[in-house]
């Protein structure tokens, strides 16, 4: 627990070192949000088989999670089913969770199949190193085991327990069947050790979740929670440059020549960033859905959304110790171009389909706009064919080469016949 | 059968007259400029004097809204673009602005506001779906209702969840209207977004307008239908690429109605 609240307290200093991204408004919206999206699960059923699946698994989470609670006080105090006072309640708590155990076993095997033996092709790609796999691996055996032991514990209560049995428990009443003749002091033992077993792997998964991809369990309420609530065409305004702008524009309107410092426009690398594109990077579980859809990767460019997240996380991972001693830090290494290229940031046509497909509502392009903005106001490093559109429209307030005299052209001739 | 010339407002001569119009076009460059979207921009023009809207355009005093520039990071000419815009659109007294390109429609209606220009603005197809539902506008069906697909534009479609209205006047056209597997908020992109348009694609196996071009044409449509002059190029760009010019039309909403109203 020491350990686990270390490590949750290190990364939160984290977010202390990144730029604001919008004020947290609209409490009740974002309640609703997260009862959909989060509790309901309404994005990642927009595919629904798989999605199901999830689905299951999570409600299966939130109603074994009682039971953990209660493991947990009972251990501390001694308790014995602390929770058993709920009455009717506890029944249906304990019948839940003891038929989630079952389905979520099934759920984690058919997950375990996908990945390693169907190679569902939406968790291949370059970003997806053999550790990815491995973490998921380990991930989805630590739930089974949860299961194992869940199941096994309720199994042997109910071959062991001396006094009126609490709760109901349909899966482990049918396998109690199986360990009938097994004698009383050997199903007190088994419970005894499936008890033991299933709240050290409670420990042992959370403290190896904020180091995994699987950080998802604790970090997507919260990110849901915290959804950029804008239109997905939406763009962060700049106001230092929308206060230069208006001085240029008009010198006396008296809009700020602000002696602040101004910083760097768009983002070079993880500092430059907004909470909230840490808090995204943390939530992401690499589930791909939002690089399965993306036009540029399903014809074969390098983008992928799924890799702008893993970048960013792994890039704070490295930074982000050091700049805790010392905010002026420098590596010699950056987020762009040591983590993502300048191929795949402009391959990107801000369609929002990855934004739109998040389960848990990242926004992607947000951290492909930052990565523009510093190649383009800091180094002038935009692609051929944009400066060129930039020159154009600033000199004739269009793309292309036209006089704005001719703006109107279009208008000399219109017919029609009554 | 008589030929009438119309003719388009311009804001600057009604105001000379003192008089404020209801809704102001915004035309957008790529409706004034690309050869092929002009004629959606004169479409729509018909449409509004069939329905005698108050409306006129800024004509030369428009220009580009800066939402390219914005979306390829140069968001110093953005500001540019959006505060000259605002300044024109608020000294004439604007309320409410149509227009038909959603990328436009997008930056007006969600970006401009925090920069002080606060507008009702309407994309043309919602536009003329509201006035077909009021019964302003009246269309004959098609008499050959062929199968007619409809490409979602993102900045229309994900970006701010219009994707009734354009089906609507399609079904009140009377065309077949035949769904590609991925549609509504699944649809691909054309591939012109975020500044694409304008330059050459990164290296990859495919480029984006094909590979939306081959889904629609898998339904052996008659008419690919857009609302959206970025689309409408590469949509028209596929249809060639794909050599079916003779037999798939690529059309917007605004022409397909303008071609069936009833006079």
């Amino acid at each position: 627990m020491g350990f686990f609240a270390w490590t949750i307290k290190r990364i939160f200093d984290y977010f202390k070192l990144l730029k604001p991204a919008f004020p947290i408004k609209e409490i009740g919206k974002r309640l609703i949000l997260t009862l959909e999206v989060a509790i309901g699960q309404t994005k990642i059923l927009r595919r629904p088989v798989i999605g199901m699946l999830h689905a299951l698994v999570w409600w299966g989470f939130i109603v074994i999670l009682f039971g953990s609670i209660e493991m947990i006080v009972d251990g501390l105090f001694g308790t014995e089913r602390i929770l058993s006072f709920l009455g009717f309640f506890y029944t249906i708590l304990m019948a839940g969770g003891d038929l989630f155990g079952l389905i979520i076993l099934v759920a984690i095997l058919i997950f375990l199949i996908r990945r390693n033996i169907l190679k569902v092709k939406r968790f291949e790609g370059v970003e997806m190193k053999k550790i990815s796999h491995q973490d998921a691996n380990v991930a989805l055996g630590l739930i089974g085991l949860l299961m194992v032991t869940l199941l096994g514990m309720n199994t042997f209560y109910l071959l062991s327990t001396t006094h009126e049995i609490q709760g109901f428990y349909p899966v482990s009443s049918y396998l109690a069947g199986f360990f009938i003749n097994v004698d009383y002091e050997t199903t007190l033992i088994l419970h005894e050790a499936n008890w033991w077993g299933h709240i050290l792997l409670i420990f042992l998964f959370a403290n190896i979740l904020p180091y995994s991809k699987h950080f998802h369990v604790f970090m997507s309420v919260p990110n849901v929670f915290l959804t950029k609530l804008k239109p997905l065409g939406y763009i962060d305004n700049m106001p230092i440059i929308e206060n230069e702008v208006r001085s240029m524009i008009n010198p006396e309107s008296g809009a700020a020549e602000t002696d602040q410092e101004i910083g760097r426009f768009g983002m070079k690398d993880v500092e430059d960033g907004t909470w909230k594109n840490y808090l995204d990077s943390l939530a992401c579980t690499q589930c791909g859905r939002c690089t399965s859809v993306c036009p540029a990767n399903i014809t074969g460019k390098l983008l992928s959304p799924r890799k702008l997240m893993i970048d960013f996380r792994a890039r704070m991972k490295e930074k982000g110790p050091q700049l805790l001693k010392d905010k002026s830090f420098d590596d010699g290494k950056s987020l762009l171009r040591d983590y993502i290229s300048e191929e795949e940031i402009w391959a990107c046509t801000l369609c929002n389909a990855c934004a739109q497909e998040c389960p848990i509502n990242m926004n992607h392009p947000d951290i492909i706009i930052s990565l523009r903005r510093y190649l383009v106001m800091e180094e002038s490093a935009a692609p051929a064919g944009l400066n060129s559109i930039f020159q154009n429209i600033e000199n004739n307030g269009a793309p292309w080469q036209f006089s704005q005299e001719d703006r109107m052209k279009w208008a000399d001739e219109i017919f029609i016949q009554k | 059968m008589e030929t009438i010339k119309i003719e388009v407002p311009q804001m600057a001569d009604l105001f000379a007259e003192g008089k404020t119009p209801e809704y102001l076009f915004w035309v957008g460059s790529a409706g004034a400029f690309d050869d092929r979207y002009k004629k959606v921009t004169q479409s729509f023009v018909k449409i509004l004097y069939h329905l005698k809207t108050d409306y006129a355009v800024l004509g030369i005093e428009e220009t580009d809204s800066g939402d390219i520039a914005r979306r390829s990071g140069n968001e110093m000419l953005f500001q540019m673009q959006a505060q000259m815009n605002i300044e024109v659109l608020n000294g004439y007294g604007v309320k409410k602005i149509i227009t038909c390109d959603p990328h436009d429609y997008n930056v007006l209606k969600n970006e401009y506001p925090e920069l002080g220009g606060n507008y009702e603005v309407t994309h043309h197809t919602e536009f003329i779906w509201n006035n077909i539902q009021s019964g302003k506008i009246k269309l004959k069906p098609t008499s050959n209702p062929e199968i007619l697909t409809y490409h979602d534009p993102c900045y229309l479609g994900r970006a701010n969840k219009i994707y009734e209205p354009p089906r609507n006047i399609l079904k009140a056209l009377g065309y077949n209207l035949s769904e590609m597997p991925r549609n509504r908020s699944f649809a691909l992109c054309c591939g012109a977004g975020g500044g694409q348009m304008f330059k050459e694609a990164e290296k990859g196996n495919k480029e984006v307008f094909i590979e939306r071009t081959e889904e629609a044409i898998g339904l052996n449509p008659k008419i690919i239908a857009t609302a959206c002059p970025f689309c409408m190029t590469m949509m028209t760009d596929g249809i060639k690429y794909k050599n079916r010019e003779e037999v798939t039309l690529n059309k917007d909403i605004a022409e397909l109605v303008a071609d069936q109203l009833v006079y």
